[in-house]
């Protein structure tokens, strides 16, 4: 049965993408995903061959035409997004604060408001060295990030299915916000990728309620576990019913070094941190698909 | 003036930067706008003794006056409304989808019947307080809630413009981050020398561009990786403002909490310096701006 690994931390800067890369070379048949849309990395290890170029179109911006505007301001007042400007003769819009909720050209008396659909990024089918990949760049002071996630990640499930593969891997992004909720929902493990911080316990909690409220399996993976073993204990006592520890990643200077390889990390060098991240993939690939144990 | 430290790519140094920076200049505000997952308050230990929940509005329908029409859900652009209308003796049914709505106020305004009346829910909380004179407000999100930017702005209503404000900006490059540095007078980006480092500042460069602000560069663990972001910045013009070496007291000091200022001697005068620079570099930034518009 196809299975669903999302990978995510909360807090950004982890070592997600280096580790999902690394996953891309351990896992067999699977397809990758990279959600983290809005500043995607994971292409950078993978060297994707782009196969097919879709484009997005996530959502509308409004526009007054200041040749029908008449000035009475009825959108201004009306606009939730301060998104529209008095000009000298007309309105205008700005469109970074335009949500593109369309109320200024359902109230426009003179119909100056046009909804106007854009380009908000494009996404890609891709072959690599490792099976097919999926990936997106969301347009430059883009939204709708949720809604490309969701995009990709369908594409993602049809390739797995028409190829019958067993596992859809999904690098996800920072944080636990719309695109995190659209990464993380309705897959079967999510891989929680933390440091022994302060800040990267603190995140990690947040990230493991998260998982909780929607009822996916956690597994945690402490990266650079030895820059503080105390910490690295606390992280280790959030596991509970749900929530397993999957290992502990040393730290090492060689692993930013190595991004300049542009290869998953466990190809380029042979060192315990390498060790360490089969063992984890290990792990995940000899459980029981995440459903049978989700929590209740 | 105020000051957005973003980054792009996440976890690259930017609470270190604001947190430091606040540290050693004292009498400024420090708003974190990463509400998703908000740090600063570990490093400061601000004592924070107001709390005010956020809201945002969201509909409910008076079944009594709603003729299910399907009005509301023709205008709602983000499908937070379905209506199910009466049949065969059925009664029909208005579905609200409060993770969707936008706050728009569409539904409400353009119902026909009057049958929508706004009521508030409450998606994370404000809270705010004083770290010795450093003025400290963060937002925090709650878990399982989609939408970040209006908790941003409530945050941002905090921004005292007597004031120096360093805004801990969220990673990425999209609505959350464009809420945070709205209205900015500069940007610190903080990066890391690697390829990942450089391909998210790249974008965040591009946002930067689009909103106009500008910006410098801090290169934290400036020795681990390669030299492909001071040659980006060269070729850009884009000033390096800062250089932190990589480490290991660093990253314990971090691990722990602590802030570099107070613990590792020599880091104050350059955080000082860094302040100095970023101030040079906006007051000429507003000059040329004048000068622009009357030129």
């Amino acid at each position: 049965m196809l299975k669903q690994i999302v990978i995510i931390s909360g807090k950004g800067g982890t070592g997600k993408t280096v580790f999902t890369a690394s996953l891309a070379a351990l896992a067999s048949r699977k397809v990758m995903v990279d959600c983290d849309v809005d500043a995607a990395d994971l292409h950078l290890l993978l060297n994707p061959r782009i196969v097919e170029t879709h484009e997005f179109r996530g959502g509308k911006t409004a526009r007054i035409d200041p040749a029908l505007c008449i000035g009475c301001g009825k959108c201004a007042e009306l606009c939730r997004f301060d998104a529209t400007e008095e000009g000298v003769d007309a309105f205008s819009v700005d469109p970074l604060a335009c949500e593109g909720c369309g109320l200024c050209a359902r109230i426009c008396p003179v119909d100056a408001v046009v909804m106007e659909e854009h380009l908000s990024g494009e996404w890609y089918r891709s072959e690599t060295a490792y099976g097919p990949f999926v990936h997106a760049k969301l347009g430059i002071a883009q939204e709708n990030s949720g809604k490309l996630v969701a995009c990709i990640r369908e594409a993602a499930k049809t390739i797995a299915r028409s190829l019958d593969l067993d596992y859809v891997i999904i690098d996800g992004p920072p944080g636990i916000g719309c695109p995190v909720l659209a990464s993380l929902t309705d897959t079967d493990l999510a891989v929680i990728v933390t440091e022994p911080s302060l800040s990267g316990i603190h995140d990690a909690r947040r990230v493991i309620e998260l998982a909780r409220h929607f009822r996916i399996p956690a597994g945690i993976v402490i990266n650079k576990w030895d820059i503080n073993p105390e910490q690295s204990r606390n992280i280790e006592e959030l596991c509970s019913e749900g929530v397993s520890l999957l290992g502990r990643i040393p730290f090492s200077k060689q692993v930013a070094a190595s991004l300049i390889k542009a290869r998953p990390y466990v190809e380029t060098v042979q060192d315990d941190v390498a060790a360490a991240i089969r063992a984890v993939w290990e792990k995940i690939d000899s459980e029981p698909a995440g459903k049978d144990r989700r929590p209740s | 003036m105020v000051i957005a430290v973003a980054s792009g790519k996440g976890g690259t140094g930017k609470t270190t930067v604001a947190v430091n920076l606040a540290r050693v200049l004292g009498d400024v505000q420090l708003l974190d706008c990463d509400v998703e997952e908000p740090n600063a308050h570990l490093f400061l230990k601000p004592e924070l003794t107001e709390k005010t929940p956020a809201r945002v509005m969201v509909p409910e329908i008076n079944e009594e006056k709603c003729t299910y029409c399907g009005k509301c859900a023709e205008v709602c652009a983000f499908n937070a409304l379905a209506v199910i209308p009466p049949k065969a003796g059925l009664k029909g049914g208005v579905l609200v989808f409060p993770n969707l709505c936008h706050s728009c106020g569409a539904c409400f305004l353009l119902c026909p019947e009057g049958a929508v009346r706004e009521v508030h829910r409450e998606i994370g909380a404000v809270e705010a307080g004083w770290a010795g004179a450093i003025r400290f407000v963060h937002g925090r999100l709650h878990v399982g809630e989609a939408m970040s930017p209006p908790l941003i702005r409530q945050v941002k209503k905090h921004i005292d413009r007597t004031r120096t404000t360093l805004i801990d900006a969220p990673p990425g490059t999209s609505c959350p981050v464009i809420n945070a540095l709205e209205g900015s007078d500069y940007c610190l980006l903080v990066t890391e020398p690697t390829p990942f480092g450089l391909n998210d500042l790249i974008l965040a460069v591009e946002v930067l561009r689009v909103m106009g602000i500008p910006h410098g560069l801090v290169i934290n663990r400036c020795d681990i990786g390669d030299d492909g972001v001071e040659s980006y910045a060269r070729d850009n013009g884009i000033p390096v403002l800062m250089r932190i070496p990589f480490d290991r007291t660093i990253a314990e000091l971090y691990s722990r909490g602590l802030n570099i200022v107070d613990h590792s001697e020599g880091y104050a005068n350059p955080f000082r310096a860094l302040f100095k620079d970023i101030a040079n570099h906006a007051e000429a930034n507003r000059h040329h701006q004048r000068q622009g518009r009357h030129g």
